[in-house]
């Protein structure tokens, strides 16, 4: 019944879905068994790219579900991904211990170099993994809970409420950098050594990491299937359709918009706690406006409305940006803007809109 | 505001301590021992100086139809806004039955209490198929947490088929709402607020763009209901008002100008001249 519900005509996310799982398994395969010299081996560096785009996939997914299901925009989704990064970011700084530049098993080495005398209150518990994970989710999710709960309440909606998530994510990247914020300023928090005892570093690790984020990504699209496909699915597009017409049939409409966008913002955090550990880096860059920005164009290029089509959206523009930074590293900008120019005049539906008509074309 | 509502609430005289009662819901019995399902008592309401509801009274009974017509600005879409909880009247009172204050409730806890509303613009989830809306619609547990696993039951399912018929609209259920005719649509709508169980109907311009054939099913329709429901119908067009018409109220400039039969009505010197004179 319900495998029928999640997957009866979705054939796009089905497809999606397969292609993640070969991934899952083709990428560490080509990359630990096969030998270098093999046409078909595939470097750590590859490895790492398209893990963090699985991780970027992740986000278009968060992002998709409240704009393409409950037409919330939200242009500041970056602060849950940053929220969530730097929550695995202080895990994993913890994790560096004595061996840091300043040896000091306390503290971390930017805290020495402001002199702090110790651990600020915040910090504590994030030598351990279970409460770091547990904060990746709870840190965005109760970000969001205040938040939207407010927001809804006030009836703010479309550009309004897009406009006070940019001010959002930009007021916490003004925090951020900030040095007595306490995570680093600047520089963020970055020369991890550790996650669970294995270096970070190392081809093996990196290899884990992408199949957890592939895997994670099956389950965020599967649980995200679940929500969509159920009468909570049906009353959000009630809601985004109709807002009015929802609420005098009785719905108490800020509910399922604050529960579906704290939802959202959970998964957004486990993007960026997935996201750390192969890129290496956090810090207050994250939370620059324009990657909220950008990350809602990956699912505007991919088709808004399909939670896969964001899948294919995050892959397709992160794809294209780095072939074009390396091949053609000024053209990129213009190639960014052009593209989303041509997908708004004739793909109004995003890549998958494509598919969408011809099958439409084919079947009647 | 709502801090000074909710203490204003809390410093009321007349009730000591109302704060603590649980919140009406749609399982609290709407007591109308006396006849009257909805009065509206005295009610103003002000947008920046212009008065759209000017000292209003009404009173309607249970199982009554009743016609409410004005011209412009008249004020009827004010006074549905404030029955069903979307604009807060700057004085006066509204109830429903004898016991339960809807002004205290919001618009989600009058819905699920049993008043529906139809609005003058059909509005339909579009991009949902006529069965889905109607199943939206049902009166149900709406809380987020039980719609996320909600499973129909053959009951409901029958449900839906009935008012399906009711409406017309059973060779469309599977269509997407959006596909339908305008006349489809304002009758789909009428079916979601029957899905809804409602005690009072608030039916906002039904026939407006119809067809003289769909007109006349819409007055069947709407008739047929009256005694199960009480039904409320605000209308424009007089022919349409004539036809299902027992009682009609005449508002003018936010308040009731006129009262009684159709014939009553149209012989009324002050209504002639506001209003049906101009038809004239």
């Amino acid at each position: 019944m319900l495998t029928r519900r999640l997957f009866l005509s979705d054939w796009g996310g089905m497809t999606v879905l397969v292609l993640l799982l070969a991934m899952a398994v083709a990428v560490p395969y080509a990359n630990l068994v096969l030998p270098p010299e093999s046409p078909w081996h595939l470097s750590t560096y590859w490895v790492a790219l398209i893990g963090k785009f699985l991780t970027f996939a992740l986000l278009a997914l968060a992002i998709d579900l409240i704009w393409g299901y409950a037409g919330i925009l939200s242009l500041g989704h970056g602060a849950f991904f940053g929220l969530g990064g730097y929550a695995m970011g202080m895990y994993l700084t913890r994790q560096i211990g004595d061996r840091g530049v300043y040896g000091n098993p306390e503290l971390p080495d930017f805290m020495v170099f402001l002199s702090y005398e110790s651990l600020p209150w915040y910090w504590w518990g994030f030598d351990m993994f279970w409460f770091a994970m547990l904060m990746v989710v709870l840190v965005p999710g109760l970000l969001a809970l205040v938040f939207g709960w407010l927001a809804f309440r006030s009836r703010v909606t479309g550009v309004y409420f897009a406009i006070i998530t940019q001010a959002l994510v930009f007021a916490l990247m003004l925090a951020f950098f900030r040095n007595e914020m306490g995570f680093g300023g600047n520089n963020g928090l970055t020369d991890f050594k550790d996650i669970l005892g294995f270096p970070v570093q190392a081809r093996e690790t990196r290899v884990a990491l992408f199949v957890v984020s592939a895997l994670v990504l099956i389950l965020a699209y599967v649980a995200s299937r679940f929500i969509v496909t159920s009468r909570f699915g049906r009353v959000l597009i009630a809601v985004r359709d109709a807002e009015s017409r929802a609420r005098f049939s009785g719905y108490r409409v800020e509910h399922y918009k604050l529960w579906l966008f704290v939802f959202s913002a959970m998964l957004a955090g486990i993007a960026g706690a997935l996201y750390v550990p192969q890129v290496g880096i956090i810090n207050p860059g994250e939370f620059a406006p324009l990657r909220s920005i950008e990350a809602v164009l990956w699912v505007a290029v991919g088709g808004r409305g399909s939670l896969f089509g964001a899948i294919i959206g995050a892959f397709a523009v992160n794809g294209a940006k780095t072939w074009f930074t390396t091949a053609y590293p000024m053209v990129w900008l213009f190639a960014l803007g052009a593209l989303f120019v041509l997908v708004t005049v004739f793909l109004p539906r995003g890549l998958v809109g494509i598919f969408r008509r011809r099958r439409r074309e084919g079947g009647a | 505001m709502s801090v000074l509502r909710n203490t204003r609430e809390a410093m009321r005289r007349d009730r000591v301590f109302g704060f603590l009662q649980p919140e009406p819901d749609f399982a609290l019995p709407v007591d109308t021992s006396h006849g009257t399902i909805l009065y509206v008592d005295d009610v103003s309401v002000r947008f920046d100086g212009f008065l759209a509801l000017n000292r209003l009274n009404l009173s309607i009974d249970e199982g009554e139809l009743r016609c409410i017509i004005g011209p412009n600005g008249a004020g009827k879409t004010t006074m549905m806004d404030v029955i069903t909880g979307k604009t807060r009247p700057d004085e006066g009172g509204v109830f429903f039955g004898q016991n339960i204050d809807l002004l205290s409730l919001d618009e989600y806890q009058i819905a699920r209490g049993g008043i529906g509303r139809k609005f003058q613009k059909p509005t339909v989830f579009e991009a949902l198929s006529v069965f889905d809306n109607l199943e939206l619609s049902m009166a149900s547990d709406k809380g987020a947490w039980k719609t996320l696993f909600h499973r129909l039951t053959p009951e409901q399912r029958t449900r839906i088929d009935e008012v399906l018929e009711m409406v017309g609209l059973e060779q469309q259920r599977a269509r997407m709402a959006g596909a339908l005719s305008h006349g489809q649509k304002q009758w789909l709508e009428i079916g979601m607020l029957l899905m809804q169980n409602p005690r009072v109907l608030l039916v906002d311009e039904p026939v407006a763009g119809m067809t003289g054939d769909e007109t006349e099913r819409t007055a069947e329709l709407l008739v047929s209901l009256a005694g199960g429901h009480t039904v409320i119908v605000v209308e424009h067009d007089m022919a349409f008002v004539r036809s299902i018409a027992r009682r009609v109220t005449v508002l003018h400039q936010g308040s009731v100008l006129a009262e009684g039969s159709m014939n009553q009505i149209q012989s009324d010197a002050k209504v002639i001249e506001v209003y049906l004179g101009e038809e004239a």
